[in-house]
């Protein structure tokens, strides 16, 4: 399990949304979090509900899938809510003791969870269709112009890849450190925190040396293939966009361009006092 | 044409005290004087920190001589203009597998060297399936290297190297790692692009079964190289090795444990199918 590490949450699946070019959904993911925070009446966030859906169902991706990043944030939204709930000021509807609900309160509560759940849900998209290698060069490309003001963008990504190559190794070592350390003795899981904490330096001390060494041999086998950094490097699988990828970007537009109009009836009816 | 060519070559190792300073220097190689012919085999034994790995490491220009010179292909390791050529004619394969993979996919690893040549894309798509396929890796081109055995592994890094199309490979302990039968999977992939390709090898090892085959044997201890020639003449002296802290192939053991005890068999037996026909031999003399 912990070998499969390196394909992050990757869900491998042949859709269309799969092979977008990295940098197509890193845009995409992007104007789907800006589109929420820019455009907030209902109908906007009807459409984006719709987009979101459509986009789910042609990735082939289990919803499932989807809702397992939600877990990690429940107790951020459960916060959210129980706040916006208690704390906004309006039209009461319940008063429990020295606690009110409001109209407002309920409205906003609700609306900051739509929220957070679509932020969460949309991202998860983007892990879930790209393999990290995949993003990384794709974050490598989309981000080399800021080569211009000294960010070394290139040994960023090549650092993250590597990350991406040791951890699952890593994971293993501590195991086996783990299981050997346990073997005479030692104890990681019980005591108090800082007991805990005391524990685990014999596990820390070993892994470290080892990481080092690691890191010093990786360095010489890469001098040792010819590498000298991003200059003159070519790519073996270098990105490029087709077809599908610029009609993705003629969609995000076309997503936009809805967007602002859902917002604008949105505001209209409200203004009119239609709604 | 010598494809390798140092002379008087010395590699100084400096420890610092606590402040910096240099405290003592470990000489760990020692004025050796090194010739390795275009498309020959060499294998390099030696006790441990007798300094094969320092000698290793010049072959690439990882290091370079503090004293003496080395010449790769005609080019001086000293001479920094021409580092990445010499990295490319010379290829450097390690002895951890896990150390050397850089890349988090098969093909993309073998990929690395030649994305850093500068090449074109499709041209490192020919050279990592020629190089794939000369290890016999091509069906795991896909796969997560986290996922493929020891040897396996061993054989994508070689494949790696290939890639680079270097005249001459330099194989430190490659097998050290390995069970058995990934040592076996390692040595015929290095054998193959030796006779095949006409690579010349340097193969640095503690397994006597994989220098019996050699071209060329070189023994070094505490820094000098200090036996050379075919294996036979190598293990024809079984009491020098023995001196050196060094294994010797099984069957030259027997023999030379035969002859102790007085049977007349000649020296240098490397096989026990050598061994068994100097032996029916001496019964047909007898009987
Ligand atoms: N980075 C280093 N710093 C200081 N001394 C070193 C370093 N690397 C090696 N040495 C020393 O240089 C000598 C030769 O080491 P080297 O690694 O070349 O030997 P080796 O023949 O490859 O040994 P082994 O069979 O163990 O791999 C040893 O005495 C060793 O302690
Ligand atoms: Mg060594």
């Amino acid at each position: 399990m912990l070998r499969d590490m390196t394909l992050g949450q990757y869900y491998p699946a042949n859709s269309v949304i799969h092979r977008l070019d990295p940098r197509v959904k890193l845009a995409g993911t992007l104007v789907f979090i800006i589109s929420l925070f820019a455009f907030r009446s209902a109908e906007a966030y009807v459409a984006a509900t719709l987009a979101l859906v459509a986009v789910i169902r042609i990735s082939k991706v289990p919803p499932k899938f989807m809702m397992r990043g939600l877990k990690s944030i429940i107790m951020l939204l459960m916060i959210t809510v129980v706040f916006n709930l208690f704390l906004i000021r309006g039209t009461v509807v319940v008063r429990i003791w020295k606690l009110t609900i409001t109209k407002e309160g309920i409205e906003t509560a609700v609306f900051m969870a739509i929220r957070l759940i679509y932020l969460i849900v949309g991202s998860s998209i983007m892990t879930l269709t790209t393999t990290p290698n995949n993003l990384t060069d794709g974050l490598e490309k989309a981000l080399r112009p800021l080569n211009k003001i000294r960010v070394p963008v290139h040994d960023i990504a090549m650092m993250m890849s590597i990350a991406l190559r040791f951890i699952p190794i890593l994971m293993e070592e501590t195991d086996k450190i783990m299981k050997a350390q346990m073997a005479r003795g030692a104890d990681f899981e019980s005591g108090n925190l800082i007991q805990r904490a005391k524990n685990m330096v014999p596990l820390l001390v070993p892994l470290f040396i080892s990481a080092f060494r690691r890191a010093n041999d990786l360095a010489m086998a890469m001098e040792a293939r010819g590498y000298r950094g991003g200059e003159g490097r070519t790519k073996m699988k270098p990105l490029v966009y087709a077809h599908r990828d610029r009609m993705a970007y003629l969609v995000m537009l076309a997503y936009l361009l809805v967007m602002f109009g859902a917002n604008r009836i949105g505001f209209a009816a409200r203004i009119f006092g239609l709604s | 044409m010598s494809i390798i060519r140092g002379r008087k070559l010395s590699y100084e190792y400096q420890r610092l005290d606590e402040e910096g300073n240099p405290e003592s220097t470990i000489r760990a190689v020692d004025g050796v004087d090194l010739d390795v012919q275009e498309g020959d085999f060499v294998a390099i034994l030696g006790h441990n920190g007798s300094g094969k790995s320092t000698l290793a490491k010049h072959i690439n220009a990882i290091l370079v001589p503090t004293e003496g010179t080395l010449y790769v292909d005609g080019k001086d390791t000293r001479d920094e203009s021409q580092i990445w050529e010499i990295r490319q004619t010379a290829g450097m394969v390690f002895q951890n597998p896990d150390n050397q993979i850089i890349g988090t996919i098969v093909d993309e690893d073998v990929g690395f060297g030649p994305e850093n040549m500068g090449m074109p894309s499709e041209a490192i798509w020919k050279r990592v399936e020629e190089s794939l396929k000369a290890v016999g890796m091509w069906e795991y081109r896909a796969h997560s290297p986290n996922k493929l055995s020891g040897g396996q592994k061993q054989r994508v890094a070689i494949a790696g190297v290939v890639a680079m199309r270097p005249k001459c490979i330099v194989l430190d302990e490659p097998t050290a790692m390995l069970d058995p039968n990934g040592r076996k999977e390692v040595v015929r992939t290095v054998q193959e692009l030796n006779r095949k390709e006409h690579v010349t090898v340097l193969l640095i090892t503690h397994y006597m079964e994989e220098v019996i085959e050699a071209d060329k044997v070189i023994v070094m201890d505490q820094g000098k190289v200090v036996m050379q020639g075919t294996p036979k003449e190598i293990f024809s002296h079984v009491e020098e090795l023995k001196a050196r802290r060094l294994d010797v192939p099984q069957a030259t053991l027997v023999a030379y444990e035969l002859q102790k005890k007085g049977l007349p068999l000649p020296d240098g037996i490397l096989s026990m199918a050598e061994l068994a026909d100097e032996l029916e031999k001496l019964r047909g003399q007898r009987g």
